[in-house]
C-alpha cells in the first residue's frame, strides 16, 4: 500500500474533502448502466412514434411493459441528470452561496420533471 | 475574475488532443440532454394532457425548431450514450492504456455518426419525407 495520508478517524468514517461522494458516483453508475436499454428501447418506441395521434399514445401506453419502462426511463433520466448536473454546477460556481442555491433550484426542478413525466405515463396508462 | 490564478488548463495555449475534447463533450452533451429530458416530459405530458395538447407538441416537434431541437438531442445522445460505456469500460479497470483510449475514442465518434445516421433515415423515411 501507499503511505496513508489520511487519519484514523477520516479512515473510520469513510470521507474525503467533499464528505460524501461514494452515494453520487455509484447511482450516477447504476443510473447509467440502467439507461443503456432503457434508452435503446425509447428510441425504437419512440420511431414508432412519428406523426402518431394521441389514441396511438395510449394505445402504446396501454401494453403491459410500456409504462413500466417509460416510468423506469424518466426517473433514470433526470436522477442521472440531477447528478452530473450536480457536478457541472459544483466544478463552475465557485461562490458557496450560489452553488448551494443552484444545487437547490435545479433538485426541484428535476423533482417537478420527474412528477410531470410519471404522472403523465400513469394517466396514459390508467385513464387513457 | 477576482482571482488572480491562472486557469488550468490554461485554454490560449492548451493544446487539445482527442481525449480532452471527447471528455468535455461528454459535459457539453449532458448539460445539452437536460433539454432532451424537457422534451421526453413534455412528449408524455402533452399526451395525458389531451388530443389537441398533443397533436400541438407532435407539431411542435415536426416544425423546423423541432427538428433542429430533435437532431442535436439525439447526436448528443448517441455521443453520451457510446461515451458513457466507454466510462462504464474504464470504470472496471478496462482500456486505460492510451492506445486503447484513443482507439476506443474514435469508436465513439464513428458509432455516433453512424447511429445517428440509421435513427435519422428510418425515421425520416417513416415520416414520409
Amino acid at each position: 500500500m501507499t503511505r496513508q495520508m489520511r487519519s484514523p478517524l477520516g479512515r473510520v468514517l469513510g470521507l474525503g474533502s467533499a464528505k460524501e461522494g461514494v452515494q453520487h458516483w455509484w447511482m450516477q453508475r447504476l443510473t447509467a448502466v440502467a439507461l443503456v436499454p432503457l434508452i435503446i428501447w425509447f428510441v425504437i418506441a419512440a420511431l414508432g412514434m412519428i406523426g402518431a395521434d394521441r389514441a396511438a399514445m395510449v394505445a402504446w401506453m396501454h401494453t403491459p411493459m410500456s409504462p413500466v419502462f417509460a416510468i423506469l426511463l424518466i426517473v433514470a433520466v433526470v436522477y442521472h441528470l440531477a447528478l452530473g448536473l450536480q457536478v457541472v454546477i459544483e466544478d463552475y460556481i465557485h461562490s458557496e452561496a450560489w452553488k448551494l442555491g443552484l444545487i437547490i433550484v435545479m433538485r426541484l426542478w428535476c423533482i417537478v420533471l420527474v412528477g410531470r413525466g410519471v404522472l403523465a405515463v400513469l394517466t396514459l396508462a390508467f385513464a387513457g | 475574475m477576482s482571482d488572480p490564478r491562472p486557469l488550468s488548463p490554461h485554454l490560449q495555449i492548451y493544446r487539445w488532443q482527442l481525449t480532452s475534447v471527447l471528455s468535455i463533450l461528454h459535459r457539453i452533451t449532458g448539460v445539452g440532454l437536460a433539454v432532451g429530458a424537457v422534451l421526453l416530459v413534455s412528449w408524455f405530458g402533452s399526451a395525458a394532457d389531451g388530443t389537441a395538447s398533443f397533436a400541438s407538441f407532435q407539431g411542435f416537434l415536426a416544425s423546423p425548431i423541432g427538428l433542429v431541437l430533435l437532431f442535436g438531442c439525439s447526436v448528443a445522445l448517441f455521443y453520451h450514450l457510446c461515451n458513457g460505456i466507454r466510462h462504464l469500460c474504464w470504470d472496471t479497470g478496462r482500456g486505460l492504456d492510451l492506445k486503447s483510449v484513443y482507439a476506443s475514442g474514435w469508436a465513439v465518434l464513428v458509432a455516433t455518426v453512424v447511429l445517428t445516421v440509421i435513427v435519422w433515415g428510418v425515421g425520416l423515411s417513416r415520416w414520409g419525407v
